[in-house]
Order: C-alpha cells, then sequence, then structure tokens
C-alpha cells in the first residue's frame, strides 16, 4: 500500500535531523499562525499564491532562494565545524554516513535551489520592466515553472526527516548512485526532486529567451536593451540547450535504478564514464548560466552608479554570446583525471583558457566604465568591487586548473573546492546580493537599510577569504575533497581558520536578515515616492515602486540606449506614464491555480516514485493532466483593467504597504 | 545633389528593421516558444543518440541489432510516419481555413496512421523482450530500448494531444487560441518525424553497416 | 503593430485559394521527396552495391537532406527577416547536438582505448577489489 515506506523510515536514532525538522516545524507554524492573526490567506492565495505576474513570481524566487541559502549554510557550517575537529584520529560528531549526506544536499541546494533560484527571480522580475513590456511571453507557464522548482525543493527537503538523502556527492555518480551501491531512497530522491525543478527551469528559459526576442518594446533593437537582457538571453539560451542534456542523463540512471537498465551499471556492458561525459556536458554550461546574469547585474549597477553608460557595450554583447558558444567546448575539463588522451585533454584545456578571454574583456569594460565617472559607492557597488577582485582571483585559479598536468595534482583537492567556491560565491552570490539590495526598492517601493547592507557585504568578504584561502594551500598540501575526518595534524589550524570565515560569513547572513527586518519596520521613513532611487539608466526605473500589474500605462517608445536616462536628461516625462497620450484599457493576464496545483501533483508524482507507492505516482501524473486539460478549457485569459484604473494605478503611490 | 542649390536634403526611409517593430503578434511568440521548446527536446535525443552510440558494441554477449532487427518492419512504420506527417500538414490545412471535416478527416488519419506506428513499435518491444533481449539484458539493449522507446512516448504523447486537439475544435470551435495549440501540435508532430529519420538511419540501418 | 510571419506558421496567405494549392503543391512535394530519400537509404543498406565503407557516410547524408525536406516544406523554414530567430535558434540547437553526440564519441572512444574498462560481466557481477581486504 505504501510500497517500501515506513515508520522506520524516520530517522529516530539521529538527533540532528530530527532537531532541524523540529526547528523547521516551529517556523513553518509560527508564520502560520502570524499570517491566521493577519487574516492573508485569502490574500496569500489571490495576490501571489495564484499570481501570474512576473514581478510576484520573481519576488517568490528570490525569496525561496533566500530561504534555502539559510538551509545549505548550516550544512556548510556543519561541514567546516567537522573538518576543524576530526584531525589525526579525531572523530569529530558527524558520522560519514550522514557527513556524506550533507556535503551532497549541500551542493544540490547551492546550486540548483540557490543560485538558479535567486538568478532566475531576479530575471523574472527585471527583464520585462527592462524591455518595456507589460509581462512576460508565458504567464500561467511562468507561475508552473515557480512552483514546479519549490516542488522540488519541498521533496529534496522531505528527504531530511523521511529517509535519507544521497551520499554521492552533488552530481551522483555512478557506479556509487546505482541500485547495487545505494540501494536506498536518496538517490531517487535527488533524482526526482532534481527532475521535477528541471522541467520549471527549463520552461522558465524558454519563457525568458522568447520574452527577451519576442516582446520587446517599439523601438528597442538588440543593440539598444540593457546589457542584463543580453546576459539574461545568453544564459537561458544555455538553459534551453544544456538542461535537456541533465534531464537525459538523470532519466538514464533513473532507468538503470527503476527498470534494471545497464547504462552506468558495473555489469552487462555498462559504462560509468559515460556519466560523468554527460553529466558535465550539461554542468559545465550550468556553472554559466548561473554567471551570466550576475554579470549583467553588475553591468547595471556599475554603469548607474557610475553615471556613465557601461563601456563598450559591443563587446559586452559579443562576450556575452562567445560566452554562450565556447561553454558547450569545454566540458572535458572536469575530469581531465578520467583517462582520456593527451591530444583530447590538451584541445578542452585550451578551450578552457580560451573562454577565460570574454569575462576579462567584460573585467575591462566595468573598469573603463567606472573610471572618469561619479563613483557612487553604494550597497550594490560595493558588491561589485568585491566581486572584481574576488573573481579574478577564481577566474586565475581556474585557469591554473585548465592545465591538465596541474589539474592531475589538483583534481578533487580541496585547492579545486577553493576554486569553484571562489568564483560561484564572488560572483553568483555577490551578484544576488547586489541585485537584491539595487532592486529592492523597485518591488516594495522602499529601500533596505544601508549601514546593515554594509555590514553583510563585509562580513560576507573577510569570511569568504577567511574560508577558502586556506582551502587552496590545503588542496596544494594534499587535501582531498569530502573527508570526514583526516590524518594529518598540520591541516587543522587551516581548517580552524576555515570555520572562522564560514562563521563570519554565517554572521553575514544574519545581517542580512537583521537589514530586512529592520527595513521593513522603518519603511515609511525609507519610502522612495519618485520609483528612481538610484537616478537609474534603464526603463524599469520609469515605473511606480512597486510597478503596477501592468507595468507601463503606455507602450513605450525607444530610440536609443538608456531611454529613460535621456528622457530625464532632456527633461521629458518618463516613458511609458499616463501624461504621454491618455492611457487606453489593458488587458492583464488572469490569475490561475495551475501553477501550484500541478507541483501539488508533480510533488505526489515524485515522493510515490521515491518510496515506490505506484498508486500515488500515477495519481500525481494523471492529476497533472487533469490540471492542464483544466486550463486548456479555460475561457476567459485576460481581465481588462479600464484607463481610469490604469490612471489611478499610478496615482497610488501613497498607499499603506500592509 | 549640388552643395549650391537651395534644394533640401534628400532623405533615405529604411523600413524600420524587424527587430524594432515592437512585441510581435501573439501566434508568433506562441509558436516561437514551441519551436524552442522542439530544440530543448532535440537536444535531449542527442543525449540518448550519444548513450547509444556509445554502448552500441557492448551486447554483453548477447543479441546485436543485427541479429534482432527487421527493416521491413521499420520500412512500414517510417511510412506511416511519414504520412501521417502529410495528413497533420492538411490537418494544418484544415485548421488555417476552417473547415471542419477537413480537419476531422485528416486528424483522424493521422491518429490512424500513428496508432499503426505504435502497434508495430510496441510488438517489437514485446517480442524482443520475451525471447530474453529485453533492456536489461545488455548496455546496447538498454540504449536502444531507452532511445527508441523515448520516440515511441513522444508519438503516443502526440497521439493524446491530437485527441485533446480534435476535442478542443469539437467544443470551443475555431478560436485564435485553439488555432494556435493546433500550430502548436503540428510543429510537434513533424519535430518527432525528423527524430525518427535519425533513429532509423542510426539504430536499425546502422545495426547492418 | 508586427505582422510578422514564421517558421511553422503555414499561412502565406490565409484563405486564398491560390494560397492552398502553393502548400498543398509544398507538402505533396515533401512527401515525395521524403519517400524517395526513405527508399534510397534502405536500398543502400540492403543491397551490396556501394563500397560498405562509404555507406555510413552516404546514409548520414540522405539523413540530413530528409531533415532539411522535413524543415523546408513542412516546418516552413525559410530565410526572412521574420525568420532570423527560428534559424539562429535552430543552428544553435544543431551546434549543440553535433558537440554533445560526436564530442562524446571522440571522447569515450579514447577512454575506452585507453582505460580497462570492466568487461563484459554478467549479471550481478561486482569487479574484484584491486587490493586485500585489511
Amino acid at each position: 500500500m505504501f510500497g517500501k515506506l515506513s515508520w522506520s523510515a524516520i530517522p529516530t536514532d539521529q538527533p540532528i535531523p530530527l532537531v532541524a525538522a523540529g526547528i523547521v516545524a516551529l517556523g513553518m507554524l509560527g508564520v502560520a499562525g502570524w499570517i491566521t492573526r493577519r487574516g492573508w490567506w485569502t490574500l496569500l492565495w489571490t495576490d501571489w499564491i495564484t499570481s501570474v505576474d512576473h514581478k510576484k513570481i520573481g519576488v517568490m524566487y528570490v525569496l525561496l532562494g533566500l530561504v534555502m541559502l539559510v538551509r545549505g549554510f548550516i550544512d556548510a557550517l556543519m561541514m567546516r565545524t567537522q573538518q576543524a575537529m576530526a584531525a589525526a584520529g579525531a572523530e569529530g560528531f558527524l558520522p560519514p554516513e550522514h557527513f556524506n549526506q550533507i556535503f551532497s544536499a549541500h551542493g544540490t541546494i547551492m546550486i540548483f535551489f540557490v543560485g538558479m533560484t535567486f538568478m532566475v527571480g531576479l530575471m523574472n522580475f527585471v527583464v520585462p520592466l527592462q524591455i518595456g513590456a507589460r509581462d512576460m511571453a508565458f504567464p500561467t507557464l511562468n507561475s508552473v515553472s515557480f512552483w514546479l522548482t519549490a516542488a522540488g525543493v519541498l521533496l529534496l527537503n522531505l528527504s531530511l526527516v523521511i529517509g535519507e538523502f544521497a551520499r554521492t556527492g552533488w552530481l551522483v555518480y555512478p557506479p556509487l548512485s546505482e541500485l547495487a551501491y545505494s540501494p536506498d531512497v536518496g538517490v531517487d530522491y535527488y533524482l526526482w526532486a532534481i527532475q521535477i525543478a528541471g522541467v520549471g527551469t527549463l520552461l522558465s528559459g524558454i519563457n525568458l529567451t522568447a520574452t527577451i526576442l519576442k516582446m520587446r518594446t517599439v523601438g528597442m533593437g538588440y543593440m539598444r536593451m540593457p546589457i542584463f537582457c543580453w546576459t539574461a538571453l545568453t544564459a537561458n539560451l544555455l538553459i534551453i540547450a544544456a538542461f535537456p542534456i541533465l534531464t537525459a542523463t538523470l532519466a538514464m540512471l533513473t532507468l538503470d535504478r527503476y527498470l534494471d537498465f545497464h547504462f552506468f551499471t558495473n555489469d552487462l556492458g555498462g559504462n560509468a564514464m559515460m556519466y560523468v561525459n554527460l553529466i558535465w556536458a550539461w554542468g559545465h554550461p550550468e556553472v554559466y548560466i548561473l554567471i551570466l546574469p550576475a554579470f549583467g547585474i553588475f553591468s547595471e549597477v556599475i554603469s548607474t552608479f557610475a553615471g556613465k553608460p557601461i563601456f563598450g557595450y559591443r563587446s559586452m554583447a559579443a562576450a556575452a554570446l562567445a560566452i554562450c558558444m565556447l561553454s558547450f567546448m569545454v566540458w572535458l575539463h572536469h575530469f581531465f583525471t578520467m583517462g582520456a588522451s593527451a591530444d583530447v585533454n590538451a584541445f578542452f584545456g585550451v578551450m578552457t583558457m580560451i573562454i577565460a578571454v570574454p569575462t576579462g574583456v567584460k573585467v575591462f569594460n566595468w573598469l573603463w566604465t567606472l573610471y572618469g565617472g561619479t563613483v557612487r559607492f553604494s550597497v550594490p557597488l560595493m558588491w561589485s568591487l568585491g566581486f572584481m577582485v574576488t573573481f579574478i582571483i577564481g577566474g586565475m585559479t581556474g585557469v591554473l586548473l585548465a592545465i591538465p598536468p596541474v589539474d592531475f595534482i589538483t583534481h578533487n583537492s580541496l585547492f579545486l573546492v577553493a576554486h569553484f567556491h571562489n568564483v560561484i560565491i564572488g560572483g553568483v552570490i555577490f551578484g544576488a546580493y547586489a541585485g537584491y539590495n539595487y532592486w529592492f526598492p523597485k518591488a516594495f517601493g522602499f529601500t533596505l537599510d544601508e549601514r546593515w547592507g554594509r555590514a553583510t557585504f563585509w562580513c560576507w568578504l573577510v569570511g569568504f577569504y577567511l574560508a577558502f584561502m586556506p582551502l587552496y594551500l590545503l588542496g596544494l598540501m594534499g587535501a582531498t575533497r569530502r573527508m570526514q575526518h583526516y590524518d594529518d595534524p598540520l591541516w587543522q589550524p587551516l581548517m580552524v581558520v576555515a570555520l572562522g570565515g564560514a562563521v563570519l560569513i554565517c554572521i553575514g547572513i544574519g545581517c542580512t536578515i537583521v537589514q530586512l527586518v529592520v527595513s521593513i519596520r522603518a519603511r515609511a521613513r525609507r519610502r522612495d515616492p519618485s520609483g528612481d532611487p538610484w537616478n537609474g539608466r534603464s526603463l524599469e526605473w520609469a515605473t511606480p515602486s512597486p510597478p503596477p500589474a501592468f507595468n507601463f500605462a503606455t507602450p513605450v517608445q525607444v530610440e536609443g540606449r538608456d531611454t529613460f536616462w535621456t528622457a530625464k536628461q532632456a527633461g521629458l516625462p518618463a516613458p511609458g506614464l499616463p501624461e504621454m497620450p491618455a492611457p487606453s484599457p489593458v488587458a492583464v493576464p488572469v490569475r490561475s491555480g495551475t501553477g501550484f496545483c500541478i507541483a501539488f501533483f508533480a510533488t505526489g508524482l515524485g515522493f510515490g516514485m521515491v518510496w515506490h507507492i505506484w498508486w500515488m505516482a500515477i495519481a500525481g501524473l494523471l492529476g497533472i493532466v487533469g490540471v492542464a486539460l483544466r486550463l486548456a478549457w479555460r475561457t476567459v485569459d485576460d481581465t481588462e483593467l479600464g484607463a481610469d484604473a490604469v490612471a489611478a494605478a499610478y496615482l497610488a503611490r501613497d498607499r499603506e504597504v500592509a | 545633389m549640388s552643395a549650391v542649390t537651395d534644394d533640401p536634403v534628400q532623405t533615405i526611409t529604411r523600413p524600420v528593421p524587424v527587430s524594432q517593430r515592437g512585441p510581435a503578434p501573439t501566434h508568433v511568440v506562441t509558436t516561437y516558444g514551441m519551436w524552442l521548446f522542439l530544440l530543448s527536446d532535440i537536444v535531449m535525443f542527442a543525449a540518448f543518440f550519444a548513450a547509444f552510440v556509445v554502448l552500441r558494441d557492448h551486447t554483453a554477449g548477447g543479441p546485436d541489432g543485427r541479429t534482432l532487427f527487421h527493416r521491413h518492419t521499420v520500412l512500414v512504420e517510417t511510412a506511416c510516419l511519414l504520412f501521417s506527417s502529410f495528413s497533420c500538414a492538411l490537418f494544418g490545412l484544415g485548421v488555417e481555413y476552417r473547415h471542419r471535416l477537413a480537419t476531422y478527416a485528416a486528424g483522424a488519419a493521422t491518429l490512424a496512421l500513428g496508432a499503426a506506428f505504435m502497434v508495430l513499435e510496441v510488438s517489437e518491444f514485446t517480442h524482443m523482450i520475451a525471447i530474453g533481449a529485453g533492456p536489461g539484458r545488455s548496455a546496447f539493449l538498454s540504449g536502444f530500448f531507452a532511445l527508441v522507446g523515448l520516440h515511441g512516448i513522444h508519438v503516443a504523447c502526440g497521439m493524446l494531444w491530437l485527441l485533446v486537439m480534435l476535442a478542443q475544435v469539437a467544443t470551443l470551435g475555431f478560436l485564435p487560441k485553439v488555432a494556435r495549440r493546433l500550430q502548436c501540435f503540428a510543429l510537434f508532430w513533424h519535430a518527432i518525424d525528423i527524430v525518427w529519420v535519425g533513429v532509423f538511419t542510426v539504430v536499425y540501418l546502422g545495426a547492418f553497416t | 503593430m508586427n505582422t510578422e510571419a514564421q517558421a511553422g506558421d503555414g499561412r502565406e496567405q490565409p484563405g486564398a485559394p491560390s494560397g492552398l494549392r502553393a502548400s498543398l503543391l509544398k507538402y505533396a512535394g515533401g512527401l515525395v521527396l521524403s519517400i524517395i530519400l526513405t527508399l534510397v537509404s534502405f536500398r543502400i543498406s540492403e543491397s551490396g552495391a556501394v563500397w560498405p565503407g562509404g555507406v555510413p557516410v552516404l546514409l548520414a547524408a540522405l539523413a540530413i537532406a530528409q531533415m532539411g525536406v522535413h524543415l523546408l516544406l513542412f516546418l516552413h523554414i525559410s530565410s526572412g527577416p521574420e525568420n532570423t530567430n527560428n534559424i539562429m535558434s535552430l543552428a544553435f540547437g544543431v551546434f549543440v547536438v553535433v558537440l554533445v553526440i560526436f564530442g562524446s564519441m571522440i571522447i569515450m572512444h579514447s577512454l575506452d582505448t585507453r582505460m580497462d574498462n570492466m568487461p563484459d560481466m554478467p549479471a550481478g557481477a561486482h569487479a574484484a577489489p584491486a587490493m586485500p581486504a585489511p
């Protein structure tokens, strides 16, 4: 009746997951109680859960990313503590089977549910505004994408309390991930969580690409859209081209585990090296999917706070396109040591070095944008400066790793771990923070507290260097990654320093939360009625904060780059505002529970497949089909907002934020 | 063109480039989205093709393609899909010209030909499993069943989609959004025929080279 | 407002009888060409007429040609400005497909020749440990 599921699936013998689950449960109950007290349940359903507005969906993505950052970071703190303790015979506090699940969950959460989620959320919020569009190309599909991602998050987190997670690392390499060596449900949780979330990401990639290519406002040719839109476009093209490889490869592993196929098994002709090859053919474009939107964020922030247009616009766009193409030609550098010939290794080594060039072009362009500008050291700009220094160091170690003979020594050592954290934290996380601080006032109508913003930045910056520079040294001293314990006592001081860095980052995350709470409390004082707190250049700053559902009252006519800036300099009213031709009725897409319901059934499908509860899986699948059919027969797709309502939305700037 | 005269300078008016004409009409956006989805689908097939080709010789002492495949059956299957592409195109014309009878007839023909394909393929699979050449026998057979099976699943889903679309025409008529969805379906159906060209060449004919 | 037509549209002049005839001719032509290309492929594969070394290349060429026929005549790919997005996306997709398939083949071949892969072991077998257990 319940497949493999039984009461023994709850880890009653392990205190840590139980305590964690207890805290989460209490937290969720607290939030539910607070919502009940405020009477917000209906509002939550009508304004957020069933919303198809790209701005609301973007905010939900970012919130999900922030929550998962805390979850994934706790894993990091536990690992750092374990490694600081477990030197030369000491056992630490995490047994190996548990430690292995933690590093697997940490990587999975950070890449899929923090990095991707944050970047997709920011792109969702900003891109339609920057191109002068009313919404995304496919608003209901957008909601489906978000809720499928949330379903993946739910499944992964369920593994904490019902069953266990994979013990294989975040890419679940076979043969360890095959049924013979991982007979428990951990790998299955991973497979279904990622496959479900992966569908959401792919649909989001299609949505954003179609939006950028087909929905730009009048006059906005390709060379006139903001650089963030260029990097968003290339990142989403990569999503469309790369994620299917992940889907296929994980599907092959799923077939191996469920239906006795032999793609990657040890017996009957399977080839585990093929998995490594295919998964990295996805994996390398994936890291560019993460970093390209961050590059775009920095372009926007730097040009705004230097008061100058971005230097070298064409080369920026060309560099983004070059990265897009080249990112598919380097993937073997993730497995130089697997044994391909020197010629093959050399080709990919050279290609890896070549791909550093367009990034270098971007760095120089950012520097030249700052040079000669009137630089304002706002919080987003500080994140950008921190990024430039940190990412360059990480990029340089990447070029070191690109040399196969060097990689033969450093592959899978802590040197590698330091490198990828260097570029991902320095690039993606710093970019996320820059974007978060930069666009928060647009989303909510008030600015974030600057002092706490600076505190967050410094804690993260110093904490990062303390946490990861020792890891470079440790890697060169011979330390492998993913060690639950080690013999050499000389490594321990460096591990302790690294733990200190992690603690500092933890304080930084705490500062982030405090910044949010303090800013919300002071929101009346921090309100920005102009909609343009940074003296911005692009179209999103021309709207009120927060923008009305339809974004722009009248279609915007664009004649060059940085349209809003040009209008301000010429003393013209902001484009898209009601002062220009009188507003006409606007069609707003109707809200829909489709996304939420599909995700609900997808969770059932995933959970059923994990535990072999076949009736649940089939019911989930049928439920998804049923919801889709219901959407197919929906007759009303838009509601029309009359001209008065449109004008009123622009005047209601002083409305109380609940 | 003399600078001496007072004639106003002749201005050259270039047509506005497509990229600056503003948002595209809905049917263009929708079909482009479908196009992008099909590209992603083709990349997914590419990964399965890659796995098949790499594992092709890993027969683990079991049967290989030459022993198992019947090219004449594959030729019939190919004919079914090709003619179904043609009938799908006629289906599209029926929608475009709002001709109910043509739409239903061509749709039914597409469905029938797709069903014929599925019957042949399923019987091939069941026969192979019955003689011990199922996907669990070797990596080669895993690759075969996964690739060809994935294509078969696409055909089956396409048929279900077609049934839904015929129901939509029957209940909602030729609404603009129904017409858009039918265009998307047609794109999908032609795309899986393109994939089949790859499948029969690489998998079936390739086994005999 | 943008009135572009694009790939998959199938519409040149909706409703016009000459448009209908042109469409029908296109589709019939696509069908006939595809049938010919398919039959040639099968014939080459079955008869020994072509030198065996050249058969894979020929089959690949015929397959690519038939895919092109489908793209042109059934999916209405054209080179007009309205179609640029479609062609660019298609080119990118083909680029990735080629890299994935041929890249994987080259890499896996290199690995197979140099690494002692598991021999085709019987079902359920595990590799023997390289070192004796402590």
